[in-house]
């Protein structure tokens, strides 16, 4: 009955990589050092609602044919298509990923993120004022004040706090969470919230406010800040300042309570500004709460082999780079894609109304392990190996961290990889015989 | 009765634990619901459990009524998945990510059950 080590968990982006997993019969049995995510992605995966085989939809229903006929009928809408979208690629490894980019320049596509939905802003936001920042550990090390601003690790990176931030032990802070003063800034009282030293709660919509005002404060111009700013009082803003400006080393956690509330990217910049301005009198960096476990990894291969870390655009024959126009959504609610391509992500779930009616429209190629709400959209759908538990491969943790994922049982499914692969041999082929 | 009320999506635990069976009902229980704190819940007249419509400029959904009070007055919570994607804002302002926090709403009670997963996608295919 092996039991292995030092397994990564490939589910958010804490990217723990200290989990034994027991194996019997080829099973995942039992989990130390996880938490309900990983557990439900280790354990639960023999539980949940696999897919099977490859199918393709005929009058309205999917039927089970072999994956060379899903490959032809898949690579078929690839090089019939003007438009497609490919869209996805983070719950999947960095060699995969490079496969699907390099699928999207054989078919001019356009290929995005989940940071199309998540934190594609903060990518806005670093590439407007920069992102400092540090590696986990230096946090667990260093850090005497940590924020977490618009984000809620309790609920979605469970072992974040004791692993990497407010209750783990490291070298300058061997008190844990006694060594640390812990804040959180919320449009309401989270889970998280109710751990922190000092909870903020500010008005929804009205961060830049905040971020202004304390960057105001730091830079010392008080006199322009109100009485009251985002919902909390100026004694408030300016203890919160002080905190900031005296800590040893203090760390901006953020989420999508920046990236996507009312100010979108221009909160993710005005962080990175306040994190200058504070750089002038301790040490400060902000790091993102990534969520899905390798959307750093796409960040990472697609900068290294486009230029750009998401929303890029083949159609020229080169890469195009433009957010608001390129990104996932941007395409679809402009009703511009006329095939799409989805895989190790799920917009059928997490796309507002208008992007996910488009996509039932336009031909859908999904990729993945599992049935969801894009299955439900799908016209080809290819089932793929676990990444981390059928296959391994490399991911990047949120602090772009490279981890290799273990191959912990053996799998008769393909990996996204060799799908990938086996598309662009198909697309060569049937371009060559046009 | 319409309470008027800020929408926010976002994650929790447990939509989290359910990332890869979206089909079951677990998924379901997990995202098909709406936070309101107590006192916006009693302006409502409604329980937890029971259903409530929620309508935006983008579309309506019914799903069931969760009690959270650590929700300030006019904050309703929606986990992110179908349920809320019915009715966010898929505007992305130039540049590239949707409205998914902070989009007006309108609450009321209703008797109609919210959809399953899979009734709820059916409808996009016969938009």
């Amino acid at each position: 009955m092996p039991v292995i080590k030092d397994a990564v968990c490939s589910l958010c982006g804490s990217l723990c990589d200290d989990i034994t997993v027991t194996v019997e019969d080829n099973k995942i049995t039992k989990i130390e050092n996880a938490c309900i995510l990983g557990h439900s992605k280790f354990v639960g995966m023999f539980e949940h609602d696999r897919i099977e085989k490859p199918m393709i939809r005929k009058e309205g229903e999917l039927v089970p044919v072999s994956y060379e006929e899903a490959i032809e009928a898949a690579s078929k809408i690839l090089v019939n298509s003007r438009r497609t979208l490919s869209y996805g690629w983070c719950s999947t490894s960095c060699e995969a990923i490079s496969k699907a980019i390099q699928l999207a320049e054989e078919t001019g596509s356009l290929i995005d993120s989940t940071a199309n939905v998540c934190h594609g802003p903060s990518a806005l936001a670093a590439q407007e004022k920069g992102a400092p920042g540090a590696s986990l550990g230096e946090i667990k090390n260093r850090a005497d004040v940590i924020v977490f601003w618009g984000c809620n690790p309790v609920h979605a990176h469970p072992r974040h706090m004791s692993r990497y931030s407010s209750f783990s032990k490291g070298f300058f802070s061997t008190k844990g969470r006694k060594s640390r003063k812990m804040v959180v800034i919320d449009v309401r009282k989270t889970d998280t919230a109710k751990l922190a030293d000092k909870y903020v709660e500010i008005e929804q919509g009205s961060d830049l406010l905040l971020i202004t005002a304390l960057r105001s404060a730091v830079n010392g111009h008080e006199d322009v800040i109100p009485e009251t700013v985002a919902g909390i009082s100026k004694e408030e803003v300016l203890e919160l300042a002080e905190t900031l400006k005296n800590a040893q080393f203090s760390c901006i956690f953020f989420g999508m309570g920046v990236t996507q509330s009312r100010s979108k990217y221009k909160n993710g910049d005005g962080v990175s500004s306040l994190i200058s301005d504070l750089n002038q009198h301790s040490k400060a960096v902000m790091i993102g709460m990534r969520g899905h476990y390798n959307v750093t990894g796409f960040g990472q291969v697609a900068t290294w082999e486009t230029g750009f870390p998401m929303a890029i655009d083949f159609a020229r024959g080169f890469p195009y780079y433009n957010p608001g126009e390129t990104g996932a959504n941007d395409v679809l609610v402009r009703e511009e894609a006329d095939a799409a391509i989805i895989s190790a992500a799920d917009a059928g779930a997490h796309f507002p109304q208008k992007a996910v009616r488009h996509l039932a429209k336009i031909p859908v190629i999904q990729i993945d392990p599992y049935a969801n709400p894009t299955t439900e959209l799908a016209d080809v759908v290819i089932p793929a190996a676990v990444v981390g538990i059928e296959a391994e491969g490399t991911a990047y943790r949120m602090d772009a961290i490279p981890l290799r994922m273990k191959k912990l049982i053996d799998t008769e499914f393909k990996t996204d990889e060799q799908i990938a692969k086996d598309l662009i041999a198909k697309v060569r082929e049937l371009k060559e015989g046009a | 009765m319409k309470l008027k009320a800020n929408l926010i999506s976002g994650r929790t635990a447990d939509q989290g634990a359910h990332l890869e069976a979206k089909t079951y009902k677990g998924y379901f229980d997990a995202c098909a619901y709406c936070e309101l704190n107590s006192s916006d819940l009693g302006k409502l007249g409604v329980s937890e459990g029971d259903s409530l419509k929620v309508t935006t400029n983008f579309g309506e959904v019914v799903v069931f009524a969760k009690a959270n009070d650590g929700n300030p007055d006019g904050l309703a919570f929606i986990p992110m998945g179908p349920w809320a994607n019915a009715v966010l804002d898929p505007d992305t302002h130039g540049c590239g990510m949707p409205g998914l926090k902070g989009v007006p709403s309108e609450i009321e009670a209703t008797k109609e059950e919210p959809l399953d997963m899979k009734s709820l996608m059916k409808q996009y295919r016969e938009d």
